[in-house]
């Protein structure tokens, strides 16, 4: 009873943080960001009794927006396949957080407790398999809709999500060979020194995961799926209403979810440089135990999402200074580029193990 | 509970396949697979095969049917007619068939349940961990795991032949 | 982290695959700087890497005569290097170099010189040899998909042609579903014994240890069905004679005797090995089996017109005989089957030799009509055929003779008189048909005209091996039935 209260609450501590703070937040972020690169003020006109709070309502207005709009269904789609797609889209994005781990281990009141909702063992491979599925939103929101740049927009990101996928999965290799483990907890723990820390062990990895990552969240410079200016809107062009926030909502959830992947992998997860958990835990000596480890836990919960949300505003910073890939140096770029490097990178990765031993 | 689990999972892959079979519109088709796919991952994870289980949505859902999906999409087959023809005049030969399979599976079945098969295998603690899982390709089939990349390696290469318009 | 204790890897065991597999590699990477010369020390030409290809097959059949002697278990036992793999490898190089030899003057002719085609036939034959090393039911499935994934697309290298097209698409879906059959009953076998080591499973089988023998008769029946495609036994033969006309010829003179080969290593491995406890539970299948391809290959072969079907046929026809030496099971059967390979090798890639010499592009001349009168024009070529029709018919002195002739005792010593005397009536009635073709090179007028003949010296080169191998069979078989005694599975 008690580990399944435990697990509630982790649960609805990570659903409430991502639904009720991240995904309607961003939305304001992505805008004040873009203002602030482009030299505008913008998202100030939303305010309550003329109070605008530089724009923070604009997130309330844009739901409400979303569920007054018609639902609407384009002749000639198919219906179910219509309204599932941005299901499909959301889900996985939400699914993949139950393995990553957002603190440490801690004891409290004498039982040990794992801040992540469920601690497999095959960790890594499950995010792969949960975020693989996320192309079905993307190809079957194009393929129902019945529209020629939906089609068009499907096929690019169905090509660009399947080409990311192989190169990404291979830039992690060399992470699991390094931590020997693909346990995210393990791999988080294993970089409690600063410099056994993912960016200094597989520095190579690093830009090839994010750039691989950003390309699977089909974002800028990667986003020919939706392609304003070329295809309308892609793939989503004929949502309106919820379904279409649901889309939004699926990419700023990835956002989120790869900057958790980012930060545990290669930015020591939970853990402050030169500062390790027993330093922390010797100077908070003269509380109880119960209570230091509360402690220790809260500044590690709030360490990992400090550097997560730092690496969410890098995202939104590269959205906003790069122009769109052309989409056969995309191509190019995955299979000519990234995966030839990420097999090298395993390949020197395997050397300098093999020689350390 | 877990027999309750299994029977969910194997009700509904049973009920997927059975629908991707006769469905007439290939994504719907495509998506049933999908969902065969998961369960058998569920029925893996309920044999304590998390490794198989991960692996088998990551390639076969996640990526081979995104494939199918692509190539649907390609052909632009929108489902509204059906893609391939039924023979006429087959009810006779369809009958029989029908009767051979469900002949053969009560045979099946009866045999499978007298073979006492039913009894469990004791499974060491780390069983379908991805730790032993790539022991035992290391170790025990070496050579079987080295073959399967010249074996993948002629599929890609077929796949290039095959498929490039100018070869040079 | 625990560190992973490797086996023993002993190379020695696969050289000759790795020596394959290796030259395979060589040719692609050689393929890419052929257009970029600058990256490369030296010069190299497309018209090179063929002999690379040959070079590599040699080296293998090389190693693989250093295997006889005694048997040699590797990787965990999932190999045997034994004497039967050795005869086997042998025959698989030899059949391999000799579609390279072939093929190097029909691939330019046909305009399908790439060299992906030689890297191709090199992955077959380690696939091939893989089968014959098998010692593990995964390795006999490895080794079947690497041969039978090259042979998809060499099948259907020839993209411009549509029977070629059809042909691979023929072949791999009728294939990929015999793979099918062939996995599941695997699974079953694993199932029901434990254990996909062939040892492991004969020892489970005898000490009484099955977890259920219903299991295992139904794996043992499935994997009949997925071998049996593979070496085209009835009923299992539909894609045969569409395949062998479709492929480019020089691939189906390759499909008539490497794989066939490699299926039946497997079969006699996986089922005298494995499964020679429960020998009374499938050999009758096999005897229906056997009786039923030597008659429907036989007389379909009959009411052939086109020369690469007629040879289809015949070629299941020949399946049948040696499934005859399988139901047999004996030493003598076992014996037979590998010179029969062996002797079959020479006499079936001749026959397609002749085909090829005397095709154009576009122009194959495939109909047996258009052999009417080669000997007065082309006594030499007209020669060669003869013999290869009179070696396959059985006729002595010839190798194709003793081959069915320990065939057929082997079958009467185990005691099969009937299916022995179904063998020899089918022998008969094939006498008849490849007699018709030297009837019509030898006694019927020209019914076109024949162009002056332009033998590549490799060609040529391949017919020589071809003919002295056909006719020293066949009058001193007894040294090479020798090494094939010792090499017998018993």
């Amino acid at each position: 009873m008690e580990d399944f209260l435990i697990t509630t609450a982790k649960v609805l501590f990570i659903f409430g943080l991502n639904m009720g703070v991240f995904a309607p937040l961003l939305t304001w972020v992505e805008r004040k960001q873009s203002a602030l690169m482009q030299d505008r003020i913008g998202a100030n006109r939303a305010d309550i009794l003329g109070f605008s709070m530089i724009g923070l309502f604009h997130p309330i207005a844009d739901a409400i927006k979303m569920l007054a709009k018609e639902d609407f269904i384009p002749e000639g789609a198919n219906k179910i396949m219509h309204t599932l797609s941005p299901i499909i889209c959301v889900v996985p994005a939400l699914l993949t957080f139950a393995v990553i781990p957002f603190g440490g281990e801690y004891v409290i009141g004498g039982k040990h407790i794992k801040l992540v909702i469920a601690d497999l063992d095959v960790g890594l491979i499950f995010i792969f398999a949960i975020s693989s599925l996320a192309t079905y939103g993307t190809v079957i929101a194009g393929w129902s809709s019945n529209n020629n740049w939906s089609l068009l927009g499907s096929l690019r990101a169905s090509a660009q999500m399947i080409s990311y996928e192989v190169a990404m999965g291979f830039t992690l290799v060399g992470v699991f060979m390094v931590y020997g483990s693909l346990q995210l907890t393990q791999i988080g723990a294993a970089q409690e020194s600063f410099f056994r820390w993912g960016i200094f062990l597989q520095p190579l990895g690093f830009f090839m995961f994010l750039a691989c990552a950003i390309a699977e969240n089909k974002r800028a410079p990667f986003d020919v799926a939706e392609g304003e200016s070329e295809i309308i809107a892609g793939y989503f062009l004929e949502y309106s209403g919820l379904k279409f926030g649901m889309f939004y909502m699926a990419e700023f959830l990835e956002i989120v979810t790869i900057s958790a992947m980012v930060t545990t992998l290669f930015f020591g997860a939970w853990h402050i440089p030169f500062i390790s958990s027993a330093l922390i835990l010797s100077m908070l000596s003269f509380l109880n135990e119960t209570l230091a480890n509360i402690i220790l836990m809260l500044i590690h919960i709030s360490v990992f999402w400090v550097k997560v949300i730092f690496f969410i505003w890098f995202q939104m910073t590269i959205r906003w200074t790069l122009p769109r890939f052309r989409y056969d140096q995309i191509m190019k770029l995955g299979w000519k580029i990234l995966l030839p490097l990420s097999l090298a990178n395993i390949l020197v990765t395997g050397i300098v193990i093999l020689i350390l031993q | 509970m877990e027999l309750l689990i299994f029977f969910i999972f194997g009700g509904v892959a049973v009920l997927a396949a059975f629908l991707m079979i006769i469905s007439w519109n290939p994504v719907a088709a495509v998506l049933n697979m999908i969902l065969v796919m998961f369960c058998l991952a569920g029925l893996f994870v309920l044999l304590n095969a998390h490794f198989i289980a991960a692996i088998q949505i990551l390639v076969y859902a996640g990526a081979i049917m995104v494939l199918f999906m692509f190539i649907i999409m390609l052909l632009n087959l929108r489902g509204n007619e059906p893609i391939w023809k039924s023979r006429d005049k087959n009810v006779l030969l369809s009958f029989l068939g029908f009767l051979l399979a469900v002949g053969a599976f009560i045979k099946l079945f009866s045999t499978l349940k007298a073979s006492g098969l039913n009894q469990g295998t004791q499974i060491g603690e780390d069983f379908g961990t991805t730790a032993l899982v790539g022991k035992i390709l290391f170790t025990d089939y070496l050579l079987p795991f080295e073959i399967a990349s010249i074996l993948l390696l002629v599929a890609i290469i077929g796949a290039v032949m095959l498929a490039k318009t100018k070869i040079d | 982290m625990e560190m992973i204790q490797t086996p023993e890897i002993n190379l020695s065991a696969i050289c000759h695959i790795l020596t394959l597999c290796v030259t395979g590699l060589l040719i692609l990477v050689l393929d890419l700087f052929i257009n970029d010369q600058k990256l490369l020390p030296f010069k190299i030409d497309k018209k090179l890497l063929p002999y690379v290809a040959l070079g590599g097959v040699i080296l293998a059949g090389i190693s693989s005569m250093n295997d006889f002697g005694p048997a040699v278990y590797a990787f965990n036992n999932t190999i045997a290097a034994d004497n039967f793999a050795a005869f086997f490898n042998v025959i698989f190089c030899i059949g391999t170099a000799l579609t390279i030899m072939i093929s190097i003057n029909y691939m330019e002719q046909e305009d399908l010189n790439h060299s992906e085609y030689y890297a191709l036939l090199l992955f077959a034959t380690a696939g091939m040899m893989l089968m014959a090393l098998a010692a593990s039911l995964i390795t006999v499935f490895l080794g079947l998909e690497l041969m039978s994934i090259s042979l998809y697309i060499l099948a259907g290298f020839n993209r411009a042609k549509v029977e070629s097209t059809e042909s691979a698409l023929k072949y791999f879906l009728l294939g990929a579903f015999a793979t099918g059959f062939l996995l599941y009953g695997m699974a079953l076998i694993y199932g029901a014994t434990g254990s996909t080591n062939l040892k492991e499973i004969a020892a489970a089988i005898k000490g009484d240890t099955l977890n259920s023998a219903t299991l295992l008769y139904l794996g043992t029946g499935l994997m009949v069905i997925g071998l049996g495609f593979k070496v085209a036994s009835v009923p299992f033969h539909m894609w045969t004679p569409d395949v062998y006309e479709g492929a480019p010829t020089a691939i189906t003179a390759f499909m008539s005797v490497g794989p066939k080969a490699a299926g039946f290593a497997a079969f006699f491995r996986v089922f005298l090995v494995g499964l020679g406890g429960i020998t009374d539970h499938w050999v009758s299948l096999i005897w229906v089996i056997a009786a039923l391809t030597m008659t429907v290959g036989n007389l379909t072969a009959l009411a052939q017109t086109n020369i690469k079907r007629m040879l289809a046929y015949s070629s299941i026809s020949h399946a049948g005989y040696v499934l005859v030496a399988l139901v047999a099971a004996n030493e003598i059967g076992s014996t037979a089957v590998l010179y029969y390979m062996l002797a079959y090798a020479f006499m079936n890639i001749g026959a397609f030799t002749v085909v090829i010499v005397l095709g154009k592009k576009g122009e194959e001349n495939l109909n047996l009509e258009d052999y009417s009168g080669l000997a007065s024009r082309h006594p030499l070529l007209g020669f060669t055929m003869a013999v290869f029709m009179f070696s396959l018919a059985g006729i002595p002195p010839l190798a194709g003779f003793f081959g069915k002739f320990y065939i057929f005792s082997a079958a009467i010593k185990a005691g099969y008189v009937g299916l022995a005397v179904i063998g020899l009536l089918n022998s008969v009635v094939a006498v008849f048909y490849y007699l018709r073709i030297t009837v019509l090179i030898y006694i019927k007028d020209p019914v076109r005209e024949f162009p002056p003949l332009s033998i590549s010296p490799f060609t040529l080169a391949a017919l020589v091996i071809a003919v002295i191998g056909t006719i020293q069979l066949g009058i001193f078989p007894s040294w090479i039935l020798e090494i094939a005694q010792s090499s017998s599975l018993f």
